[in-house]
């Protein structure tokens, strides 16, 4: 019973498979709109509000949904939250709305959304699909605003739009653009793997020992 | 699947009841938005008015139409408008002229203060922009630049210099690290300007503030 823990479900997608950094989906929003800590956020937002508002109408629905149409009923019932979620930024916020400009249609084609309906939703009892789905956006949440945190801070040395160093700093204006994204989550990927190649090394370690103690 | 294969008519049925509940919860936001989202962007047009305009105290919509300014809310898709502002005592300041044109990266739309008797250009906001962030954005964002919109000769037009070497009152300086994004908005304003000389009343005949309700205070029509 062990895997089908609420708890775990729901830690699973902050960390061991994270969205961003170790399954590496939903790149494109990851990358286009990480320039500012608000922005990072604000996408996070709308994503998790999509990505738990559909797990949970797909999982309180999967008895009913043909399997032969229901790659068709999971994106109309994505596509109806992104264009809630898409009215609400531009009535409530409409400064971000227009930073995040096209991406937030974008989100529709966010793999990770339609991969979690089709991967667990679809399968599991609601209470275990939302616990996924809030592990998950949650995840991503977390990853967008590590990655926009990082570029604000480097590239505008501020964050959520204070200045951090005042006048002397010379931003590194090559961090807000299209590279330093790419920059950014070449290096955090780099110590994602890094940490779990350590991490095998030292249970093949612990295990080695063990053996040789017996 | 051991599962029999579902009929067509339930695969049917299935995607038409999933579309018509989709498209009933998108008309119900699209209805309960719309009026923050109108009032929001009448707010940002009525703000950057008074914004471009300095010392003006109520503003009125002058569509252009059949060779002249009508002072109206109305205005059909295919009618340009300028933004009529006058002071306390309702006395005509000067026009603030919405204008758009290609930037560095997308269309720049902005909006620019002018007074005809002095022909000045005298603020000046961008609307829309998509300029680089850090480096084009400064046309918004850098205070001097902005700033060197606040009193400036548009007779006969407009001219973007290299920074540090304006001279006339109708030079400006571009920014550094900008010169395209800075050139663009001259090339908009002047490109605006050409073509509302053409149309303005000469100076002293501008439409009188209507009795109509200024706007942006209206209801919802």
């Amino acid at each position: 019973m062990k895997q089908n823990d609420s708890y775990e479900e729901f830690i699973k997608g902050i960390w061991r498979d994270n969205p961003v950094f170790v399954q590496v989906l939903g790149m494109c929003p990851m990358l286009a709109v990480t320039n500012s800590a608000v922005n990072a956020i604000a996408m996070g937002l709308a994503t998790f509000f999509v990505l738990v508002g559909s797990s949970f109408l797909v999982s309180s629905f999967r008895n009913w949904i043909p399997k032969q149409v229901r790659i068709s009923c999971f994106i109309i019932i994505i596509a109806t939250f992104v264009t809630v979620a898409d009215y609400t930024l531009l009535a409530l916020v409409p400064k971000v709305h227009k930073e995040l400009g096209a991406f937030i249609p974008l989100i529709v084609a966010n793999c990770m959304i339609l991969g979690r309906q089709e991967a667990f939703s679809s399968r599991y009892p609601v209470r275990l699909a939302v616990m996924d789905a809030i592990g998950m956006a949650g995840g991503f949440l977390l990853a967008l605003f590590s990655l926009g945190a990082i570029r604000e801070i480097l590239g505008d040395g501020a964050l959520f739009g204070i200045d951090l160093f005042g006048e002397n700093f010379e931003p590194w204006i090559i961090m807000i653009l299209p590279p330093g994204g790419f920059l950014t989550l070449g290096v955090i990927l780099l110590f994602f793997n890094w940490f779990r190649f350590k991490k095998d090394e030292f249970l093949a370690d612990v295990a080695a020992a063990e053996r040789g103690g017996n | 699947m051991n599962a029999p294969a579902p009929s067509s008519l339930r695969l049917v049925l299935t995607l038409a009841i999933a579309g018509l509940i989709s498209g009933i919860a998108i008309i119900g936001i699209y209805e309960s938005t719309l009026p923050t989202i109108t009032a929001n962007k009448a707010r940002e047009l009525r703000e950057a008015v008074f914004k471009v305009l300095p010392g003006i105290s109520e503003m009125q919509q002058l569509v252009y139409r059949d060779g002249g300014l009508v002072a109206t809310e109305e205005r059909r898709k295919d009618e340009q408008a300028v933004y009529g502002g006058y002071d306390r005592e309702g006395d005509f300041v000067g026009y603030a002229i919405p204008a758009a044109g290609p930037g560095f990266q997308d269309t720049i739309g902005l909006l620019y203060g002018f007074t005809p008797q002095q022909k000045r250009v005298v603020g000046m906001e961008v609307l829309e922009s998509r300029e680089t962030p850090g480096l084009g954005d400064k046309i918004y964002k850098d205070a001097e630049f902005v700033g060197s919109f606040s009193a400036l000769s548009i007779d006969p037009n407009i001219v973007a210099v290299k920074k540090g070497t304006s001279a006339k009152p109708n030079e400006i300086d571009a920014i550094t690290g900008a010169t395209i994004s800075s050139k663009a908005v001259v090339r908009i304003i002047n490109e605006a300007h050409a073509e509302w000389s053409k149309r303005l009343p000469p100076a002293g005949a501008e439409p009188p503030l209507g009795e109509t309700d200024p706007v942006g205070t209206g209801g919802s029509p």
